[in-house]
């Protein structure tokens, strides 16, 4: 009985687990604030990116501030590799990000080891 | 808290348990027996390894998953079993979780660092610059820091100072040791009117220079900046990663419970047996090794290659290198000196080089400049010239003194006269690698002026060791088959394609590729569209800007030698990503059935302590091979024996 118990136990996990991380959910998309000229915005770093996707004004100059509040090491850096960005990420700090907002596009970013993604779009 | 400092507190609490461990069967148990362990361990997850819980947490509401989503669960199943089963009086396993804590935690301090010396290799670069400078102001040498320099001042550099920014020589001679930056291990003899590089290093003579370029402008920091872009460049092949890295962690989540329940549903064996299995599987797991594989050796190997004078422009570049089969040269700058210079001149010498000399003073072709220098050293009078008028690929003509001249290449010939006696001098000037020049008025050839670019030094040598490496080798010039085969039986190509319109090079690039990839190397503006088409572009770096920036390799030291080291230097890269690739699949591949417990069978099987260190110890391997491309031999000569 407790054997049948734990088998569809399992199964009902091993589905929560497809049906989450597999399943079609919601990314946010936030716009930057246009003020002055320029354009910024702030992600935060924890357990990936939020926002995930950023959108931003081609021919503005813009910054993405990064926070990390994650201690896990595999999101100590940002990787852009279409701006040959490489910053690390001090815990806790804010690090301004300049991006180049000349050719509209979209553009990946991803922590150091290529395992979280998020993205800017610039129209 | 620093991963380092998790790391110690947890080894320092893990350590009583491991004594326990290995002195148990000589009768020797921990003072306290489970509660001591209950309470060390309490103290590991809670300091050391709660950072991986909120991680894995934070993640989870992200619908995503990572490495510490797999740790935290391991450890978390493991810790929380052995409570309930010492509640129950069954065997505990409080050490797995420490110690898998203790072990992930070291590979991360050790990772860490290799990482961030990797990163740094090109930074370091910055630092090679000098602090200040002494310039002149008003009339006098005042010192003054780096950043305030401009263009346009004149600055003093004394031996064993550093240049501080790029520049040309206005006053005095020296030899430069600019290995910094172009790779370069012979210093430099430069006098007046020679350029100097930013941050290279003056030996032996005092001189001054013209301030060009300054800052973000200078040589140094816009191969920073290129190598840079390189080392966080997106590979191809990381496309395979991506998608892999996207289902890992939720599928070894849903193996590791398939795992419990065979085991413990369909084998019979006990909560305790099956839950280890699946806390191994959980834990033996390691997406980190595949997404470092490629990030990290990109990263050495374009640094390295950078040291060497050599920019790799990203990791679709290097991926490309791994199939040419073609390599095609540029004549004119690429294999010659790119300097040609007047050596006969059949006909009236006066009469032809003045003509020749008005048509061609305006033109920036290198030919024209040798005539025009040629026209300078023999005081020629340069006549007034009128409704000048290029021929595409052929010429120039213009009026002078009221009568139609023109002066160009042999294509010309289809549409003027030339003497049969011209004509044999024209040949036998071919045939001794010379370019002959037809100088005429109205319809008829009145001279001949014969240019040779003599072959760089090296050119024979980087050619020999191309065709070494099994690759076949064109010469692509606009120049007259008979000068072009002339050259390339001196320097050794395997065929020619000569008389080739500026524009038409593309095409011929194109038509090249048929037979498999191509790579191109050349120097000018006119080489731009084929060094784009080329599978990998290959731009001399005394080359034309616009050529550097249409290659995919630039090479600083304008030595062909260093198309053979490019071409190593990228294939090795990319072989060690394959190798740092293959060996994190193969790991994870086999790692995960023998976690699992395939083999228990056959008496192979791993505690959750030995597959946590297996995973530590996998991703740490993964960044020491790619470091280790710092020091692998680049054979620049395949030598035939």
């Amino acid at each position: 009985m407790t054997k049948i118990i734990v088998l569809i136990g399992g199964l009902a996990i091993i589905g929560f687990i497809v049906w989450w991380f597999f399943g079609k959910h919601e990314v946010a998309e936030v716009s930057a604030d246009v003020a002055n000229d320029s354009q910024s915005i702030n992600v935060e770093v924890n357990g990936g990116y939020s926002p995930e996707t950023v959108v931003l004004k081609q021919g503005v100059p813009a910054i993405l501030n990064f926070t990390r509040k994650d201690k896990s090491s595999c999101l100590d850096r940002v990787v852009f590799s279409d701006f040959g960005i490489n910053q690390a990420l001090p815990i806790n700090e804010e690090q301004q990000i300049k991006i180049d907002t000349t050719n509209p596009g979209e553009y990946q970013w991803a922590c150091g080891m290529d395992m979280f993604h998020g993205k800017v779009i610039v129209k | 808290m620093t991963i380092t400092k998790r790391f110690w507190i947890s080894l320092i609490f893990s350590l009583p348990m491991l004594a326990n461990m290995i002195l148990m069967p000589f009768g020797w148990m921990l003072p306290g027996g489970n509660w001591t362990q209950l309470i060390l361990t309490t103290v590991v997850m809670l300091v050391s390894a709660r950072p991986f819980w909120q991680s894995a947490w934070a993640s989870f509401t992200k619908h995503h998953s990572n490495m510490d989503t797999l740790v935290a669960i391991g450890t978390v199943t493991a810790y929380v079993y052995s409570i309930y089963a010492m509640m129950t009086g069954q065997a505990v396993f409080f050490e797995s979780a420490a110690f898998v804590t203790t072990f992930v935690l070291l590979g991360q301090v050790f990772e860490e660092r290799m990482r961030n010396n990797a990163s740094n290799a090109v930074e370091k670069l910055v630092d090679l610059q000098a602090k200040d400078a002494e310039v002149m102001r008003d009339g006098q040498l005042v010192k003054i820091p780096l950043s305030e320099v401009v263009v346009g001042d004149i600055v003093r550099v004394k031996p064993g100072q550093k240049v501080a920014v790029d520049g040309t020589i206005t006053e005095g001679t020296s030899t430069i040791d600019e290995s910094m930056v172009t790779g370069e291990s012979m210093p430099v003899d430069k006098k007046t009117g020679d350029k100097v590089i930013g941050s290279t290093i003056n030996s032996n003579g005092t001189f001054m220079f013209r301030a060009e370029k300054v800052g973000d402008d200078t040589m140094l920091s816009q191969i920073v900046e290129l190598v840079k872009k390189a080392q966080n460049s997106h590979a191809p092949i990381q496309n395979l990663t991506d998608k892999v890295s996207d289902i890992f962690v939720p599928a070894v989540m849903i193996i590791s419970i398939l795992t419990f329940i065979v085991w413990y549903v369909f084998l019979g064996a006990s909560i305790a047996s099956s839950l280890i299995f699946a806390v191994s599987v959980m834990v033996i797991a390691c997406p980190c090794a595949l997404g470092l594989a490629t990030p990290t050796a990109l990263m050495v190997g374009t640094g390295r290659s950078a040291r060497m004078g050599i920019l790799i422009k990203n990791g679709e570049v290097l991926e490309a290198v791994n199939d040419v089969k073609t390599v095609v040269f540029d004549k004119t700058g690429t294999i010659t000196v790119g300097k040609p210079e007047v050596t006969d001149i059949v006909g009236d010498e006066k009469t032809v080089l003045s003509f020749a000399t008005g048509l061609e003073q305006s033109s920036e072709h290198p030919l024209a400049s040798a005539i025009v220098k040629k026209a300078d050293k023999e005081n020629i009078t340069v006549p007034k010239v009128s409704e000048f008028k290029a021929i595409e690929g052929k010429g120039v003509e213009a009026l002078i003194d009221g009568q139609r001249a023109f002066v160009g290449n042999d294509k010309l010939l289809a549409d003027v006269k030339i003497d049969d006696s011209l004509q044999r001098q024209v040949v036998k000037l071919q045939q001794e690698t010379k370019t002959v020049v037809f100088v005429g008025v109205e319809n008829k050839v009145i001279g001949l002026i014969a240019i040779q670019d003599a072959p760089k030094e090296t050119s024979k040598e980087a050619i020999a060791d191309l065709k070494a490496r099994g690759l076949k080798t064109v010469m692509l010039t606009g120049d007259n088959q008979l000068v072009a085969e002339a050259i390339a039986s001196q320097v050794g190509i395997d065929s020619v394609i000569a008389d080739v319109l500026p524009s038409d090079k593309a095409d011929h690039v194109k038509a090249l590729q048929q037979d498999g990839k191509v790579a191109f190397v050349g120097d000018g503006i006119n080489d731009a569209p084929a060094l784009t088409v080329a599978d990998v572009g290959i731009a001399m770096g005394s080359g034309t800007d616009i050529a550097i920036e249409s290659g995919g390799i630039v090479l600083v030291k304008n030595d062909l030698r260093d198309v053979d080291r490019a071409l190593a230097l990228s294939k090795k890269t990319f072989n060690r990503i394959k190798l740092n690739l293959f060996w994190a699949f193969v790991y994870n591949v086999l790692g995960i059935p023998v976690a699992a417990g395939i083999f228990y069978g056959i008496g192979l099987s791993l505690s959750p302590e030995l597959a946590g260190l297996a995973m530590a110890f996998s991703s740490l391997s993964v960044v020491t091979s790619s470091m280790l491309l710092n020091k692998a031999k680049i054979t620049s000569k395949v030598k035939i024996a």
